[in-house]
């Protein structure tokens, strides 16, 4: 650099090139304000991060000091009562939901993985009425429960159908509640069999539904799966849908599929948390944990499910 | 080898070079049929949500003026002086949205970010799914955490506010807020990170810090997807029953703001008064479903949108 050029061309690159180094070494080099910012930027974000699993934490921990007390066989063994609140329990509830659940998982079961199949291997997506279902469904995830229990008020309960206050009613509802989300993550799990492994099966001779249901279907399946079992984990503590459609006598005694008089975990723990004594309110703390426990295995178990059959094509 | 056989078996072959099925294949039909009215099953269901909204409210708006349910601010469809103004619950609902996104969007966001563009695969492998299963709490326990825990500690540790009684609804709105934090980390992480890799390794190469990176770089452009994810958490806020019914009670009947005492949204009306046994044909019985179709076209307008802005931030990134 320093031989004595003259010639003004030169001049100028060298300026050029002070000035580029001068520009990248104060960028590159963090000023410690820089340096600080970006520190105190990161403490923010993992408050935040710390305020949302410690509040979520804090309702298991809350929930199961509160409830210690009453976990006990009572709980599962004995009916709900408000004479005897220290022995009383959830086993007419437990039964009732058992009941919906066992209705839901038949109903989303084939009629979740049946639109999944139309839409990701039939649909033709130029045609309206394709769209239409598509946008309908993605729609349908997002409307509120409530706003199913009112759909199975007046349509399941009463009105065109009319089966009346019974589990199976419950069962419809709550069917209808998650099967979009059954439907969305059984086509994800679909689209994500690549498209040579129908090819292949087709180029064989398979009819379309053979290579569907002996190739697309079994590869997907682990996928399908996970989804149902999320779905089922959110239908046990949907409580809103079931207050409309018949879910809130005090049944103490055993619920029969298509007889009115029926309770289930979430509406009862409700209802005992809405009392003013406190042994009741323990209860509805104790039967909140059954419910945590259950949503939290199941969870964890589509969880595992997830990484344990991720399939690398 | 006889001249009919020679014939016959050509014909065969004639018939099996062309490339249609050598069958009708019905149960090939049969079955895309059934596939198809599953899908169809949906559509029926939101046309069966209408019906059912419709048919009672048209019976409630023969006797009670639209003007009067939308302008109103007196809500008390069960008493013998009955007012229907729609604009108590509806507010009441607003005051759960505001608190509760007031709380989720600032920690949502925060966790998102850091998920996305700090957290080491190993926490992000650990937070993350505990995050999800975290979603899936069942509302009735948080409701259950706010009404009997959340309430009285927040009453003994800020006593100088002006508590009344044993709901707030700004309790509620907190604990709401809780429960869509999830969904905003969640989807606005996805979000963050479909970002193509090159636009952050461009504006590192030009030097700029990992803070600038995070803020101008990644987050303008997942914003569509943020953005989402956000009116995705203010539906499910809108349409929240069991929390708001548990710790905000359902008792307030004319409009107010208060965020220290009770308050009334719409689905915690619909969810209390259905708990009732109310005769059919009524004018409270119809109420229900009147209020039920102002919630639904409240989410309705508030998922649209949310499905354009994904749509639109798929585009620009797949």
């Amino acid at each position: 650099m320093a031989a004595p050029e003259t010639t003004p061309g030169a001049a100028r690159t060298q300026l050029a090139v002070a000035g580029a180094r001068a520009a990248t070494e104060g960028m590159f080099t963090a000023s410690s304000r820089d340096r600080a910012r970006g520190a105190v930027f990161l403490a923010l974000l993992l408050f935040g991060l710390a305020i949302a699993l410690t509040g979520l934490a804090a309702i298991f921990v809350w929930t199961l000091v509160r409830a210690w007390p009453r976990l006990d066989l009572d709980l599962i063994t004995n009916g709900p009562s408000t004479l005897r609140p220290e022995t009383a329990g959830f086993h007419t509830a437990i039964l009732g939901s058992a009941y919906i659940i066992a209705g839901v998982i038949a109903l989303i079961v084939p009629l979740g993985v049946g639109a999944a199949v139309y839409l990701e291997e039939y649909a033709d997506n130029t045609r309206w009425w394709n769209r239409l279902i598509e946008l309908n469904i993605q729609n349908l995830a997002a409307v509120p429960s409530i706003v199913f229990g009112i759909l199975g008020l007046g349509f399941i309960v009463r009105g065109p159908i009319s089966i009346g206050f019974v589990p199976a009613a419950a069962s419809l509802t709550i069917a209808l509640l998650v099967l979009p989300t059954v439907i969305l993550a059984a086509r994800e799990a679909i689209r994500a069999v690549p498209p040579s492994i129908r090819e292949g099966a087709l180029a064989l001779g398979a009819t379309p539904w053979q290579a569907i249901s002996r190739q697309v279907l079994p590869a997907a399946a682990p996928g399908i799966l996970t989804g149902v079992i999320l779905a089922v984990s959110r239908a046990i503590g949907e409580a809103a849908p079931l207050l409309l459609v018949g879910a809130v006598t005090f049944a103490t005694f055993d619920p029969s599929y298509f007889e009115s008089g029926y309770t289930t975990l979430p509406t009862l723990v409700f209802n005992y948390a809405t009392r003013p004594q406190e042994e009741l309110r323990t209860l509805a703390a104790a039967g909140a944990i059954l419910m945590l426990a259950f949503v939290l295995v199941m969870n964890s178990f589509a969880i595992w499910l997830r990484n344990r059959f991720e399939q690398r094509w | 080898m006889t001249v009919s056989d020679i014939a016959v078996s050509s014909a065969g072959a004639q018939a099996r070079r062309s490339l249609e099925a050598a069958s009708p294949r019905y149960g090939e039909k049969a079955i895309r049929a059934f596939l198809f009215l599953c899908a169809v099953l949906s559509v029926a269901t939101t046309t069966a949500i209408v019906l059912s909204l419709l048919l009672p409210s048209i019976s409630f708006f023969e006797e009670v003026s639209i003007v009067e349910f939308l302008t109103g601010t007196r809500w008390a469809p069960a008493f013998a002086d009955a007012h229907f103004g729609v604009l108590p619950i509806v507010v009441g609902s607003l005051v759960i949205v505001v608190v509760g996104l007031l709380v989720a969007v600032p920690v949502g966001l925060a966790s998102a970010i850091y998920l996305s563009e700090y957290a080491p695969r190993r926490v992000r492998r650990v937070v993350k799914p505990s995050l999800e299963m975290l979603a899936g709490i069942p509302t009735v326990a948080i409701g259950l955490f706010a009404a009997l825990y959340l309430t009285p500690t927040l009453q003994d540790a800020l006593p100088f506010l002006p508590w009344e009684g044993r709901f707030s609804s700004a309790v509620a709105g907190v604990a709401v807020g809780l429960l869509i934090v999830p969904l905003i980390a969640s989807v606005s992480d996805d979000a963050m990170r479909s970002v193509p890799q090159g636009l952050r390794e461009g504006a590192h190469a030009l030097g700029a810090s990992k803070l600038r990176v995070s803020l101008r770089v990644v987050f303008p452009a997942a914003i569509s997807g943020i953005v989402a994810s956000i009116v995705l958490a203010m539906s499910r806020a809108i349409g929240e029953t069991m929390v708001v019914l548990m710790a905000a009670g359902a008792g307030t009947r004319d409009l107010t703001f208060n965020p220290w005492g009770s308050i009334q949204t719409v689905t915690a009306y619909i969810g209390s008064t259905a708990t009732g046994d109310i005769a059919t044909g009524t004018i409270q019985y119809d109420s229900i479903f009147a209020a039920g179709a102002v919630l639904f076209v409240l989410t309705f307008a508030v998922n649209m949108v949310a499905i354009r802005l994904v749509r639109r931030y798929r585009e620009v990134y797949e």
